[in-house]
This record gives structure tokens, sequence and C-alpha cells, in this order.
């Protein structure tokens, strides 16, 4: 049976909205913003969760809360079979050890006024390590991330952009975790070097025995990256599957609309892309009903009204929409042909 | 027309001299030292310009220079002496030497009403200043600062709104509002603190090693005058800083906010830091770095004393001493005054570079 590492259980997270004393007094009912909206999944050990969705969809604010760097509304999250959501204090700093973070943005993410060797190893002096000890991990890890020794003196922002989320990974991967979640972590790089970046992490993945959560709003980078992935939609999870499957078999509209955007390079390999028209939903005032609604080709009266659960639909492959089963077997742009992506070892994959 | 190549080939070796110093210190390219000696080397024009500025003031926007200088009630003879002694016949750039080489010789000026020397009266009122000014600035970097840190990590709670509403009511308070409110609750209703002068009229002033009565009775180890003067110092340094709140708790805070937004502050929580250690290591160390800027610029604004905090409370600084020279009509004594606050000013921004370029390592220096 598959270890699960990650569990999380109908998470909610919402934003309170400020308004004015005045405002709230005469509203009596304070806006709230449904970031993440009763989100469930696992996610197993050694394996790579890519959560794919637009800006605003509540991606980064999911990965944010699983690590519980954001106090969640509700909702439970398990970690290796603990309870960590009711956690506080002491007791949930000795998880730190085992889940880590690499944000998005190199340039804010790294403290401009502490020198990177101080960086990486403020880690190991939060819990307690000898100082020896400490700078042999340090080099040990600067080297896995292929960073120059002896410039690890320097500030942050003498080094380039893909140094610096090199950095950011060596800082993560410090405690020696078990889980990872990455944060868009190439958005903010060249092309070149997010190639770089990504087999980086695949090469630790494999070495270390990692799990990730990859969060992305690219589709081709969760193809490359990614044995399972889900769609993220205004909050809410409308597809989860293997990256395979979801990919050359869409069953949610978003989905498709997704997969149509991704650049071929081939043209004869091209396709018509289907864009989605329409407005991205505000997160405080969610259309009623399926919440892809509005913006969706095949809308009918049900949709509008009550909201689609995630179902399986094909064994191991869920999604949000009450009509997800007429997309099996109709005529979506092929999928098959991954031209784009260069030839991957293929990760050890659980069960 | 008198000509001087004396002075004019020296003056030229000099400039020289300075420009290729500059120079040097700019090709060596590395380090502080590099930065701080070019800084020091452009204090020069800049104090060029301002004596300048106030050569103007006191000598070409003058309608009647010699009489300015020598007050209303001068007698010829002192007028010739005086005219000598500024050489005020000569041509007018000849004069600006003169002037400056005078300033640098410490030569400011008769005061006309005493006779006393310009330089040595402001020798007398300036360390009274300087007290108030770095005991206000100790205030405002004691408390403004961590009000501000209190005001971020609570943001949009009771302790913020609090906050907020202290620093911009001390803001927008006029100083002699506030001075006369502190002098009637404190001094007149509590009667907990003294309301006029240094020092009490019972009290004997102790050596005068530096002239500040704070720091002569500590070295001095003169007790009762030192918790006397402490004690004096409260409520005119408390009138002043409380303008200086509504800037510096306000910047501290707005900065604050701003950095506790950015990714690494999160990384930090995700390291397994406690709370307190990211708030005040990564979070208020990268919050400091235009507080302390702007408190060095503010400093200027301190040294250049407060005429009318200083007149409520009689305190012996050049505020004082320039509201008494003005109703005595001293021309000398306020162009002195003048040129000194300016060079305070200079030096306070001076200061305020070489500290922004020390403790920012993002600065190229």
């Amino acid at each position: 049976m598959t270890e699960n590492i990650l569990q999380v259980k109908n998470l909610v997270k919402y934003f309170p909205v400020s308004h004015s004393i005045l405002a709230r007094v005469m509203r009596r009912t304070a806006l709230q913003v449904h970031a993440v909206d009763d989100v469930s999944l696992t996610i197993a050990k050694n394996e790579t969760l890519g959560l794919v969705g637009e800006s605003g969809s509540g991606k980064t604010t999911f990965g944010r809360t699983v690590l519980m760097l954001e106090r969640r509304t509700s909702g439970t999250i398990t970690f290796q079979d603990q309870t960590i959501s009711e956690m506080k204090g002491d007791e949930l700093r000795a998880f730190r050890k085992k889940m880590q973070i690499v944000f998005q943005d190199p340039y804010s993410s790294l403290d401009p006024r502490t020198r990177v060797n101080d960086i990486i190893a403020e880690p190991l002096r939060a819990f307690g390590t000898r100082k020896d000890a400490e700078k042999e991990t340090v080099k040990r890890v600067a080297t896995a991330v292929n960073l120059p020794i002896d410039g690890l003196s320097r500030f942050p922002h003498e080094f380039s952009g893909g140094q610096r989320q090199r950095i950011a990974i060596a800082r993560a991967m410090v405690l020696e975790p078990q889980f990872i979640v990455l944060d868009e972590p190439t958005s903010a790089l060249d092309s070149s070097v997010q190639a770089q970046i990504l087999n980086l992490l695949r090469k630790m993945q494999e070495q270390l025995g990692l799990t990730y959560l990859l969060i992305t709003h690219n589709v081709g980078v969760v193809r490359y990256m990614a044995n399972r992935m889900t769609v993220m939609y205004c909050g809410k999870l409308v597809e989860m599957g293997s990256t395979r499957e979801v990919l050359e078999q869409p069953l949610h509209p978003y989905t498709v609309a997704l997969i149509s955007s991704i650049p071929q390079p081939d043209p004869t390999k091209r396709v018509k892309t289907m864009p989605v028209t329409g407005e991205v939903p505000s997160a405080v005032n969610p259309p009623r009903g399926c919440r892809f609604n509005p913006r969706c080709r095949h809308v009918q009266d049900k949709c509008r009204v009550i909201e689609p659960a995630l179902r399986e639909i094909l064994p191991g492959h869920w999604a949000a929409c009450h009509f997800a089963e007429e997309f099996i077997s109709m005529d979506l742009p092929p999928q098959s042909q991954k031209s784009s992506s260069p030839p991957s070892k293929t990760l050890p994959r659980a069960g | 027309m008198d000509c001087h190549p004396d002075w004019v080939c020296t003056s030229t070796i000099i400039v020289k001299y300075l420009c290729d110093a500059y120079t040097n210190l700019r090709e060596q390219q590395t380090g502080t030292i590099s930065y701080v000696g070019r800084r020091l080397l452009l204090i020069i024009p800049v104090i060029l310009g301002v004596t300048l500025v106030t050569f103007v003031i006191s000598f070409v926007t003058v309608p009647n220079p010699v009489r300015a200088w020598a007050g209303p009630r001068a007698t010829p003879g002192a007028i010739a002496a005086l005219s000598a002694r500024y050489h005020l016949h000569d041509p007018i750039y000849m004069q600006y030497y003169w002037y400056t080489v005078n300033l640098v010789t410490g030569n400011w000026g008769l005061v006309p009403s005493s006779g006393r020397e310009v330089l040595s009266d402001i020798a007398l009122f300036f360390p009274a200043t300087l007290e108030l000014a770095f005991t206000s600035l100790l205030i405002v970097i004691l408390i403004g600062i961590p009000l501000g840190f209190l005001a971020a990590t609570y943001r949009g709670r009771m302790p913020d709104h609090l906050i907020r509403f202290f620093y911009l009511g001390a803001y927008c308070s006029p100083p002699f509002f506030v001075a006369l409110l502190m002098i009637l609750i404190f001094g007149y209703t509590l009667r907990i603190f003294p309301t006029q002068g240094e020092l009490s009229a019972s009290l004997n002033f102790p050596a005068h090693i530096t002239g500040m009565v704070i720091i002569d009775s500590l070295l001095t180890q003169n007790w009762p005058d030192f918790t006397d003067a402490v004690w004096h110092i409260v409520l005119p340094a408390t009138s002043l800083s409380m303008l200086y709140f509504g800037i510096i708790t306000r910047v501290t805070r707005a900065s604050l906010l701003e950095i506790l937004e950015k990714d690494f502050i999160r990384a930090a929580f995700a390291k397994g830091l406690g709370k307190r250690t990211v708030l005040l290591k990564h979070g208020l160390r990268n919050a400091m770095i235009p507080t302390v800027t702007i408190l060095g610029v503010l400093l200027g604004g301190l040294l250049s004393g407060s005429v009318v905090i200083e007149t409520i409370f009689q305190w012996p600084g050049i505020g004082l001493y320039l509201e008494r020279s003005i109703l005595s009509f001293d021309f000398p004594s306020i162009v002195g005054v003048a040129v000194l606050i300016t060079l305070g000013v200079v030096t306070a921004n001076l200061v305020a570079d070489i500290l922004y370029a020390l403790i920012d390592p993002r600065i190229k220096v």
C-alpha cells in the first residue's frame, strides 16, 4: 500500500477583506476572500503532485497553508500520520525539519542583509547544530546545488537569479526534509535557467527520496516534473489524476482550455486553441453553482445552480463537472504528442 | 586693483591636490574607506557653496554692510576699524576670500551690543543645544522605534490604533503648544519636572569640560548636579521630540510592514525560527535602513535648535541666543548662528550618507 506523506481534508482558508468601520457596521457580515474552499487531497511518498491553476486560483495560499505558514480557517492537515493542523509553537516547529518550501521570487525570498552562508546555515542554528557540523553541512548542500563555495560569504544581491533560486533550494534542503512545497520555483527565471533548476530538483528528489508539491501555472513544467497533477480554479479542485491521463484525456472544460494553451513548437502538431471567454471570477463573491459556469462553453442550467462535487469518473481520475462523462467520448484536441519534453528518467513511482 | 598672485597660486595648488585625492580614492574602488574619504572630500565644495550663500546674505544683499556689522549705535571710529577688519572696501571677490579665511580662522565677527566675539558667544550657547538635540534623539530612538515596531506587529489591532493616534497627534500639534501643555501638566499641576533652565538656581554648574551639564557632572561625578540636570532636560527634550515621533514611528512602521510582506520572512518562519527572532533579526534590521538615514537628516534639524522650545523653557542654547540677537538687532550674531546651523545640517547629512552605505549591503560602495 502506498504510504501517504500528506493528507489534506476539507481545507478552507478565507482572508478577511478589511473595510472601514462604517461599512462593516452597515453591512453586518464581513466579506471574505475565498482563497481555498474545501480542498482535499493526498500526496504519496516520493511522488510529485503538480498543482496547476491561473493567478488568483488559490494555489499559492494552499501551498502555504499546508505548511502551516498561514493559519487555516478550517480543515485538517495530516503529515506522516500526525495531525499538524492543531499544533502550535514548539510542537509545530519540530515539523519544520521535515517540511520545507521554496518560494517563487528569488529576489525577495532571501534576506538582503544576511550573507548567503548564514542564510543557508540559519535553519541548522535554529535547531541547535554544532558549529563544525554546521559548516560541513553548508558546504555539502552548497556543492549539491552547484554553488561556488568560496563565494558564499557574499550577499544575495551579488548573485544571479538562477543562483539565488539555488540558494533558496539549498536553504530548503539543509534540514534534510521529506516534503517540499515548490511554489512556482521557476516562474521568475529565464527559460534556459528554468531547465537547470528543474533538473536539479529532479536529481535531488531521486537522491534523497523527496516528495514534492509543485505549484505552477505552467502546464509544461508539470508535464516534465509531476507524476500526478491536479487543477485548481477559484479555490476549488476541478480535476485530479495522473499527469499523463489528465493531459491526454481532460475531463473538465477548464483543463481542456489550459491544455490547449500550451505552446507546441512543431507546427504540424499545433492545434487550434480554445480560448476561455469571460473574466476571472471574484474570489470574494464566487459564482453560484459551478464556479466555472460563466466562462464554460458547455454550460447548462444545472451548472448555474448546483455545485458539482469532485468525483471519480475514471479509475484514479477525478473531475468536478456534472457532464464529465461526456467529455470522455468527445473529440478533444490530441495531446499525446509531447515533442518538447526532454528525455526524462522515470521517477520512482509508489504503488 | 590689488593683485594677490600668492593666494591664486596657493588656491590652485590646493584645489588640484584635492581633485587628485578624490580621483585616487575613486579608483581604489574597494571598501568603505574610499567611500567615506570621497564623501568627506565632497564636503568641501558643499561648504564653499554654503559660505557663498551666507556671504551674499551678510555682505551683498544688505544695503549698508558697514552699518549692519557695526551695529546701529557705532561710532565712526568703530566703523572705520570694522571696515578694515572685514575688508569692506576691497573688491567683492576679495571680500569673499577674506570672509572664508575669517570663517576658518574663527573670526566670525563682533557682537555690536556686547563687544564680544560671535564665536565665543556661540561656543558658550551651543553645548546646551547639543545636549538637548542628543537627548531628543535618544528619546525618539528609544521610544519611537519600538512603538513603530509594535504598531507594525499588531497591525489593525488596538495597539496599532493607539500608537497611530499618538504619533499623528504629536506630529500635528505645534511644538509650542505641546511644550506649554507639558509645562502645565507636569510642571505646575503635578509638579514632577522643573520647567526652566538647565540647572536649579541653588546649585553650581559643574566644571566646564564639554559645556554640556549632564556630561560634565557625570565626568566629575557630581551626582546632585547630574540628577538635577537630567530632571531639567526631560520636559524640553520630550517637547522637542514630539514632532519627530510622527516621522520616525511612522517610517519604522511603514517600512516594517513592507518588509513583513516579503517572502524571506515567510522563509524564516519555514526554517523553524521563532517569532521574535524573525521579527527582530530579519524584519527590524531591514526596516531600520530608511529609518536610520532619516534620523541622520533629522539630527540636522535638531541641531539647529528650536527657538520656540528654548525660549519657552529658557534653555540656554543657540535658539535662545538667536532670539535675543534678533530682539537686539545683533546682525553678526544672527549670521553666525545661521552659518552654524547650515554647517550642522551639512554634517548631519554627511553622517546619514555614510551610515546608509555602512548598514545597507546593497549600496555599491
